[in-house]
Parts: C-alpha cells; structure tokens; sequence
C-alpha cells in the first residue's frame, strides 16, 4: 500500500464527504431531531399535498412523451439517414445546456400577454401561462434528452444485425421493433426513464418563471420549498426538502440497479 | 412517420420558444438590445456567472479526475456505494441542494464556516451541482485504458508521475474537456442551488438570477441576458462538438 494512492483516496473521499454526503447528513439529522413535529406538519398540510400533486401530473405527462420521442429520436440518429441529422443531435443536446431560467423565459414570450400566441389563446379562454400546461411544456423541455442520450448508444453497440434478419424472414417493421429492438435497448430506456423522472420531479427554474408560484394551484413542489423558506418557517423547508431528497435517494438506488453494466465498477 | 414526428417534436418543443426568446431581444432593434445587455447590473451579472462557472469547472476537473481515478484503479470496502453517491447530485433538486449547503455551511454550520450570501457559497453550490460530469466522461476512459502502455512505461524506467504524465493523461484528457465543458455549461445557467443565497445585486447576483428578478417588471432585460446566456450555451455546445470530434478521429487513427 503506497502512500500516493492513500492519499489520492483520502482526496476524493474528502471531497465526497465535505461537498455530497456530510451536508446530507447533517440535513436529514437536523430535521428528525429538532423539526421532526414541524415537518410532518409541513408535508401533511393540504397545499404541500398539492404542490406535489402538480409535480407529479407534469411528471407523468413528460415522462412518457420524452420516453416515446427518445426511443424514435434514437432509432432515427442511429438507423437512418436524413438531412439535417446533424441539426437533430445539436438541438436534443441543448436543453443540458440551456438555464432553466432561460427557457421559462422563452415560454414566458410565447405564451405571455404580448407573446406569439398569448393574445390568441386568451382571447379563446385558455389560460396557458401561469396555470398547469406552462408547468407541463417547460417540465417536457428540460428532460428531453434524457431517454434519447441513453437509448443512442446502445443502438450504436448492438448493430442492426439481428434487425436486418427479423426483416429477411419477413418481420414487419413493427413485429422487428417490439420484438428486436426494444428488447436489446429495454435498460437503456429503463435508465433514461429514470433520469428524466428525477429531472421532471426536481425542475425549479423554468417553472418559477412560468408558473406563477400561486399556492395550492400551480405551486410545484420545489417552489413549496422556496415558498417556505421566504416565510421563515424552517419546519417547512426541512419537511418538503426531505420528502425531497427521500425520492431522489430511491432514485439513485434504481440507477445502480439498472445502471448498463459495463459503467459499472 | 416517426422522422415526423421526431422533427415536429423538436420544432414546437425546442426551436419555437427559443425563436420567441430571440425574437422579443431583437425585436426593438439592436440599440435597446445593446443599452438592455450593457446595464451595469447586467454586466456585472454575466461577468460573475462566466466567472463562477469557469472556477467551479476548473476545481471540478481536478477533484472529478482524481475521483474517477480512485473508482477504478484503487479497491477498498464500500466502493460500489461511493459510486452511487456520485449521481446523487444529479437526481436532488437543486434547490434542496441549495438548503444542504446552506444547512452546513450557512449561519448554524456545525464547522464554524459562513459561506451563505457570498460568493464562496456560489462555488459551493456549483460544486455540488456539476461533480458527477468530470467522473463520468473520465471514468469510463480510464475502465477502458490499456493497462500494458503503463507498464510498458515503468518498465522503460519512467517513474508513476511521468508514466501519468506520459501515458495516462493524454489518454483521458478528452474525457475531462468534454466533462468540464459540460459542467461549465450547467454552472453557467444554474438556479435552483444558489436562488436562495445569491441575489444581492453586484455582489452575489448571478444572470440566471437577474432573469429570474427580471422577468416581470423588465422583460426586455431579462430576455437580452438570456440571449447571452443562450449564446454562451450555443458555444459550448459547439466546443463540446469539436472535442468529441477531435476524440474519434483520435481513435480511428
């Protein structure tokens, strides 16, 4: 045992310890010591319930249409030719790259008062900003790549040739999907599924830009947090944040499950 | 059918509100754009986030390689837990983030630290965020390095830091470009970690925050900054083109 590597392992496990895990710690201990009663009452108060109500419809709109677009958008990069593939991979690329802040912004312009189709839609009585479907399309935008920069590699390493025979012994197109493709990819998606949820189940600049933050009608769950911390009420933020964090735990214990085996260690 | 909907998807999800955003930037002329970017405030808001980012994306590419190294080439009890941890940045909101720094190193930190509403805290708060980039464009170079170049290395009397130097870092330095880059990119636009603490203009106000202030008494404003910032996107996405370029013509040659 040298002690180069020692001290490289110190290193890194410092860092882990000083930046992720003794502030997680440190939070969760705090709340179940000092603000276990506060916070339960915090989670259990109707316009919390709400606001997690509200996060988990935009989650459950997003999640399958990203999942459904990623899977075409994959087979389309990978499988065939066209014009202006290239464009394709820049543009699903470029909501991890965006602020959040940014794209709120952008729908907050085009659905807005004086915005492209603002007049419009409320001169017909749609109400877009500030109500659920502005929370809907910015929860969509922010987790579009997710399925997709999963599910094209995989596409990649497996080949088309187990699909090329499916089609010579006369499989449909959609026979040769449901039974060869979709199998070979199903953790890859699997992955992706679960990155997009956990994108969806945290978004917090877009929607504050669009959303209006009105409680216990388009509150989200991250802005019952921020709600909580403007009101001082530390029961609050610790109760809201922990229910938080308790899902983004179970989430990480899914993405070691079905993490593609060969990034394992 | 699917190519359709794949380009319709793109059109009215991606380009559309992105089109609105430039187009009410624009739309006044290129005089109110420029006297809405060139604000001090605004300047001095963009000029700390490029700043902030650069920081935490430069100290991320030290730790995070160093991280990745220690996961693949060292062995110890607990190990398949420590790399799970490393995603954990990527599925906690990031306000909740936020809150954990700002519980530990805020004002009732139990280590005597009060980063909160300075710009140390800023760092803090994108360290957080962008960790798991650098290890994991890294880690999978390194899984995948022949091991015999080393040691054809060692045994030609080079000592273990020339044989990094040499051998292994050339080999993983377009990893941690494309990592940075990317964690650049995040730490640019970032929001949800610092909103709490960062909004005290000229001192600790980012440009995400100054959209976000912005955005319902001074549109105009907000959408020329975010012009920038979409600009800066676009470029580091171009960069991070060039790179991954640059590493597979690397390996057909």
């Amino acid at each position: 045992m040298n002690v180069r590597r020692l001290s490289l392992r110190f290193v890194a496990l410092g860092y882990l310890l000083v930046i992720l895990l003794a502030p997680l710690g440190l939070m969760v201990w705090r709340t179940l010591a000092y603000h276990a009663d506060a916070a339960w009452k915090a989670v259990s108060d109707p316009m919390t319930v709400h606001a997690f109500e509200v996060t988990l419809e935009a989650t459950a709109i997003a999640v399958p249409l990203n999942t459904v677009f990623g899977i075409l958008c994959g087979l389309a990069i990978v499988r065939r030719r066209f014009p202006g593939k290239g464009l394709v991979n820049a543009f699903i690329d470029l909501p991890l790259a965006i602020s959040p802040v940014v794209v709120g912004l952008s729908f907050f312009l085009l659905f807005g008062r004086t915005g492209w189709f603002g007049p419009w839609l409320s001169s017909h009585g749609y109400q877009v900003l500030f109500a659920l479907p502005a929370i809907v399309m910015v929860t969509v935008f922010v987790s579009v790549p997710f399925v997709a920069r999963e599910v094209i590699p995989t596409l990649r390493e497996i080949g088309d040739e187990q699909e090329q025979a499916a089609q010579t012994l006369g499989a449909s197109g959609w026979q040769t999907f449901w039974r060869i493709t979709l199998p070979s990819i199903r953790w890859a998606v699997v992955y992706g599924v679960v990155l997009t949820t956990a994108r969806c189940l945290g978004e917090y600049g877009a929607v504050a830009v669009v959303s209006g933050n009105i409680e216990g009608r388009t509150q989200t769950a991250t802005l019952r947090v921020q709600d909580y911390y403007e009101n001082l009420s530390t029961g609050g933020i610790y109760g809201v944040s922990l229910m938080l964090a308790a899902i983004a735990v179970v989430t990480l214990i899914l993405m070691s499950i079905v993490k593609p085996r060969e990034e394992r260690v | 059918m699917s190519l359709g909907f794949v380009a319709t998807f793109i059109s009215v999800v991606i380009a559309l509100p992105i089109a609105a955003l430039v187009w009410a930037s624009v739309k006044h002329g290129g005089t109110s754009f420029w006297a809405a970017v060139s604000n001090p405030e605004a300047v001095s808001a963009l000029k700390l986030s490029v700043m902030i980012a650069a920081i935490a994306a430069a100290l991320n590419a030290v730790f995070g390689t160093v991280t990745a190294w220690v996961l693949v080439r060292d062995d110890f009890r607990g190990k398949s837990l420590v790399n799970a941890v490393i995603d954990l940045p990527f599925a906690l909101p990031t306000i909740v983030a936020g809150l954990l720094l700002l519980t530990f190193y805020g004002p009732y930190s139990p280590v005597g630290v009060d980063f909160a509403f300075s710009r140390a805290g800023i760092v803090f708060a994108l360290l957080f965020v962008t960790l798991p980039f650098v290890v994991r464009t890294v880690q999978p170079v390194l899984i995948e390095l022949d091991r015999e170049m080393e040691q054809a290395a060692r045994s030609l009397g080079a000592n273990e830091g020339t044989t990094f130097r040499r051998i292994v870092l050339p080999n993983i330095l377009p990893g941690i470009l494309s990592g940075v880059t990317m964690a650049f990119a995040r730490a640019v636009g970032e929001i949800g970690s610092i909103v709490l603490i960062a909004n005290r203009p000229f001192r600790t106000e980012m440009a995400s925050v100054f959209i976000l202030n912005h955005v319902a008494y001074n549109t105009s404003a907000a959408a020329a900054v975010s012009v920038v910032l979409l600009s800066i996107s676009f470029g580091v996405l171009l960069l991070l083109g060039c790179v991954r370029r640059f590493t597979t013509r690397h390996e057909r040659t």
